[in-house]
């Protein structure tokens, strides 16, 4: 029962929209509406769900003293800090429990909330992915070496598409003829991206699509059910 | 006051981006703090978008505005209740329901949705004339993109290993696939440059005024 | 052991040199050109071709950790989109989307306001408004469809759908002229050209990271999934040269060049010594053998 009733739920639920999709008459488009608006309200609490989790989980490492458990702490505090200063005073124009805060506003430049989000935030996280170029420069010198003749093709189109972005192709294929103004790397880059690269990842999307077809299904019909967890 | 603390906001933001590079060098404190301090702030900042870009515009303020009227509206609210649920061992099997109701109906509309755009729309897309162009680089780059794309499904639906003539179709998908790959390549090349570009272009120039 | 030593140190040298070969352009600037390409003109037609007081849609559908290569392309396509006298309502898929809205409207108002302070800016509420963040990507796209104010009961600022004026005539997406949307991932681009696009025709272009750019170029077809797309910091910087101006993204295109050049040249040093290293272990190993 504990299983069963939710996969009569999943199944319920997706029957009506495939239904709906192909009559497009009522009831389906309102309870198709209405699914929408419970799927967007249940959305909001499956995140507070996700925030309470982290939340438990570096409060249990704090409270056991588990290694690295100061850098945890400080988490914490920044977490509880963006929490209250965004309840209180809301953020851009939206009003928080102590409206607009507009004393506040006037001595940091801008709400706290926001304030926090430009300096602290964006920095973060910006920084943090920027990191990916220096991986990205070590792995073009170690580990992108020719072995094959499929590794050539690779490299070979990777090498004309990263030149052919830069502002140096103009410069260094300028000259060649117009009749033959196809092999201007911009150009080539154009083709390969064009043709080649569209044949393969347009290979991927049907592919995909015909895979999430069957994986719906599974769902809906519920042979899938891993979705629920627990265990057999 | 505020033009202090715009300044002190750039210090923090400087701080922040040198506590990151920091972990170039290798591991250490700073970058640990900032990474913690990071995830701490998204978790509020989802939070608090949460609250009040969905719960209460979606919900609260309805229900609070007419209740009557939205009565229909507690259920979702307690079928997101019991998601919460999840947090409680003993009851974790309530939070079952909203799962199944969510993604019974996310798995309905994307089945349709694909099938249609990347599906359909796409299959129609690869069925093109290719004479029907008058430059040559065209009707080659057709020519191209249409064997690509059948050999490449073939490739993925009988992936197992070929032999003999169907090895041809398979062998050709694969060189495509590299192909796209490649380009792939370039451009996250240039995607994680960007990134780069975009925080010594605030260190050199919000933080030091070295550039105007 | 020293092996691991000087595998270090390399790494620490070829990060070094990658922040020279970026910083060094930005200190002192080549001056480098750049040139526009079809996908991102015909981004440029689509909202060319939308007459005066239509409705349109940019979604922010990205974070900060984007903010470079996104960012002047929102600049640029809100710009573009108020020179057209286009109702700009900007939804987003991401949470961060409605912060990153907000800083590009101030921002083109500012620059606006700068270019000519006697002109009429454009107005919160009736030229532009920020409807916020909602959760689901295709189901919330597919809600829009039906009915946009039971998922925007109200903008950021709280004020209800049915007193903005700029949405008393956009009762579902079907009212929406065109939708542009600024993404890094998922939810985002495809799920507004599966839903907006598939299902309800309303036309759908495109702004996203380099790193997904190939995956999106299947859709621009004669089927026309996807009206042009924008793709990475070069295409940003496109768009400022067709909107007619030198933005951060055609300043950032300097050192964008040459830290692709670094990369390729690294590139041919790691298969130089590649190669080098195959033929000691070759030759090392016909003189065990013999």
């Amino acid at each position: 029962m504990k299983r069963n009733a939710p996969l009569v739920v999943a199944f319920i639920a997706g029957l009506v929209v495939l239904v709906g999709g192909f009559i497009p008459r009522e009831p389906f488009p309102s309870i198709e509406s209405t699914l929408i608006d419970w799927f967007m309200i249940i959305s909001g609490f499956a995140i507070l769900l996700g925030q309470a989790s982290l939340l438990h989980l570096n409060i249990t490492r704090v409270k056991e003293k588990m290694p690295n458990w100061p850098y945890y702490l400080a988490g914490l505090i920044s977490f509880a800090l963006m929490l209250i200063v965004g309840l209180l005073w809301g953020m851009e124009q939206t009003p928080g429990l102590l409206g607009q805060g507009d004393g506040i506003v006037k001595s940091l430049g801008a709400k706290p909330f926001d304030y926090l989000f430009t300096n602290a935030f964006i920095p973060l996280s910006a920084t943090m992915f920027s990191l990916l170029a220096f991986y990205i420069a070590s792995a073009a010198y170690r580990a992108f070496i020719i072995r094959t003749f499929e590794s050539n093709l690779l490299m070979i189109t990777a090498v004309i598409v990263m030149l052919g972005r830069t502002s140096f192709a103009q410069l260094l294929t300028g000259w060649i003829p117009d009749k033959l103004s196809f092999l201007r790397l911009p150009e080539l880059t154009n083709f390969i991206m064009e043709y080649p690269n569209t044949a393969a990842q347009r290979a991927i999307l049907i592919s995909a699509a015909l895979g999430i077809v069957g994986a719906s299904l599974r769902i809906i019909l519920g042979i899938e059910r891993s979705y629920l967890g627990g265990g057999k | 006051m505020a033009n202090f603390m715009t300044t002190f906001g750039i210090w923090l933001a400087a701080f922040f981006t040198l506590s990151i590079f920091s972990f170039l060098y290798k591991d250490n404190p700073f970058y640990k703090f900032a990474e913690q301090v990071f995830v701490g702030l998204s978790a509020s900042y989802w939070l608090v978008y949460t609250i009040y870009n969905i719960l209460i515009p979606n919900l609260f303020n309805k229900l609070g505005t007419d209740f009557r009227g939205n009565l229909i509206l507690l259920i979702p609210m307690i079928l997101g209740i019991l998601m919460l649920l999840r947090m409680v061992p003993k009851l974790q099997w309530l939070s079952r329901y909203p799962l199944a109701l969510m993604i019974g109906t996310s798995a309905a509309m994307s089945m349709l949705l694909s099938f249609k755009s990347d599906f359909l729309s796409q299959m129609a897309a690869t069925m093109v004339n290719p004479f029907s162009f008058s430059s040559p680089v065209d009707i080659v780059g057709t020519i191209l993109m249409i064997v690509g794309t059948l050999c490449g499904v073939f490739f993925f639906y009988f992936s197992k290993k070929q032999e003999g003539f169907f090895k041809v179709p398979s062998k050709i998908g694969i060189w495509f696939l590299m192909v796209s790959f490649g380009a792939s390549f370039g451009y996250t090349v240039m995607a994680r440059i960007s990134l780069l570009i975009g925080r010594l272009d605030f260190l050199l120039r919000d933080w030091l005024h070295i550039i105007k | 052991m020293k092996k691991v030593d000087r595998t270090v140190i390399e790494r620490r040298i070829v990060f070094l040199i990658l922040v020279l070969a970026v910083m060094l352009p930005m200190l002192f600037p080549l001056g480098l050109k750049t040139q526009s390409t079809p996908l991102t003109q015909k981004v440029y037609d689509l909202i060319e071709s939308v007459p005066t007081g239509a409705p349109v849609i940019l979604s922010f559908d990205y974070d900060p950790s984007v903010i470079t290569e996104i960012q002047p392309m929102a600049l640029a396509l809100i710009e573009h989109a108020w020179k057209k006298g286009h109702k700009v309502i900007a939804t987003a898929m991401w949470p961060q989307g409605p912060q990153m809205a907000d800083r590009a409207f101030n921002e083109v108002k500012e620059k606006l306001a700068e270019q000519n302070p006697e002109a009429e800016l454009p107005e919160y509420g009736k030229d532009y408004v920020n409807l916020g963040y909602k959760p689901g990507g295709l189901v919330t796209i597919q809600g829009m469809g039906r009915n946009m104010k039971a998922i925007f009961p109200s903008d950021i600022t709280g004020k209800k759908y049915e007193e903005i004026p700029l949405l008393e005539k956009v009762r579902t997406l079907k009212d929406i002229r065109y939708v542009i949307s600024l993404s890094a991932g998922d939810p985002g681009l495809r799920d507004w050209i599966m839903t907006a696009k598939g299902k309800f025709n309303v036309p759908v272009a495109g702004g996203t990271t380099a790193v997904s750019t190939p995956g999106f170029l299947p859709y621009v077809s004669d089927q026309d999934q996807l009206h042009g797309l924008l793709g990475g910091l070069k295409s940003a910087a496109e768009y400022e040269l067709l909107m007619g101006y030198e933005g951060d993204a055609s300043r950032g295109m300097n050192p964008q060049s040459v830290a692709h050049i670094l990369i390729l040249l690294l590139i041919l040093f790691g298969n130089i010594r590649a190669a080098r290293k195959r033929k000691a272990d070759k030759l090392a190993l016909e003189e065990n053998n013999g």
